[in-house]
């Protein structure tokens, strides 16, 4: 199916671009008229996700980091995060609860809340190469349906 | 600042406001730890009435000034969790620590 709308964002891998990243990723969403929540699910996830790239991807020097963000007729938003950064060896430890390799603070909880506040998570990475994670989430298609009947 | 701290005869609270993300957590926890180094206190309150985001940094947050309390013998309370908090909160286990008083 072909999307109806997209977007395309790369910025550095600066933790002051975290809000920016989640605001962004939201706007755009915006336009499907999202129930309060099923933003906040998507701005949480799309959060973790950055936050990985600036923590994970690039742990000693500042890269980018690329959001693609397309819209398909039923209501599904696919959001891409995308680095260049070290990559991931083992992608299933990785997506463990707890596991971490992230230090000063971080529990190892990314890919869990990742997975809860969408509907499909996919994580892709090849070592030395860089990491995708693709967050899938359905809107609710409220206003459409208002509108139809 | 997105932390204001305020100490009393019961304890001192730190009052979060804002998002809470990996960014904002650093300088919120260097202001927390630099007022509990100082002063000691038996009670710690983190006050979540004015977060209006948190993702998973806010864990880290929690748990590592439960531990520095535990260092200090003190306590640490949470208070002001919204559903949505609190909804990150359980997803990592952390109800089982009893530092959770939420009034609604």
């Amino acid at each position: 199916m072909k999307s109806v709308n997209g977007m395309k964002v790369t910025f550095p891998s600066r933790s002051s671009n975290e809000s920016f990243a989640r605001s962004v990723v939201a706007s755009f969403v915006a336009q499907l008229d999202p129930a309060v929540d099923e933003l906040v699910d998507i701005r949480t996830a799309v959060s973790e996700a950055v936050t990985n790239c600036i923590v994970h991807a690039y742990p000693d020097n500042i890269g980018e980091v690329t959001i693609v963000a397309r819209i398909y007729p039923t209501g599904r938003v696919v959001i891409k995060v995308r680095d260049k950064g070290i990559g991931i060896e083992n992608i299933e430890q990785a997506m463990e609860p707890l596991f971490t390799t992230g230090g000063e603070e971080r529990y190892g909880l990314g890919f869990s809340v990742m997975d809860s506040f969408t509907d499909k998570l996919k994580v892709t990475s090849k070592k030395g190469k860089g990491t995708v994670v693709t967050l899938e989430k359905y809107i609710t298609m409220r206003q459409r349906q208002a509108k139809q009947s | 600042m997105s932390v204001r701290i305020e100490s009393s005869n019961e304890g001192m609270t730190a009052f979060l406001m804002g998002e809470i993300d990996h960014h904002t957590a650093r300088q919120i926890r260097e202001a927390i730890d630099t007022a509990v180094e100082k002063s000691k206190p038996k009670n710690l309150y983190l006050d979540f009435s004015e977060v209006s985001f948190m993702d998973s940094s806010g864990i880290g947050l929690i748990m590592g000034r439960f531990k520095l309390m535990q260092h200090y013998s003190g306590k640490l309370t949470v208070t002001g969790a919204s559903e949505r908090i609190t909804k990150i909160i359980s997803l990592a286990g952390l109800k089982r620590l009893g530092i959770f008083n939420n009034a609604q």
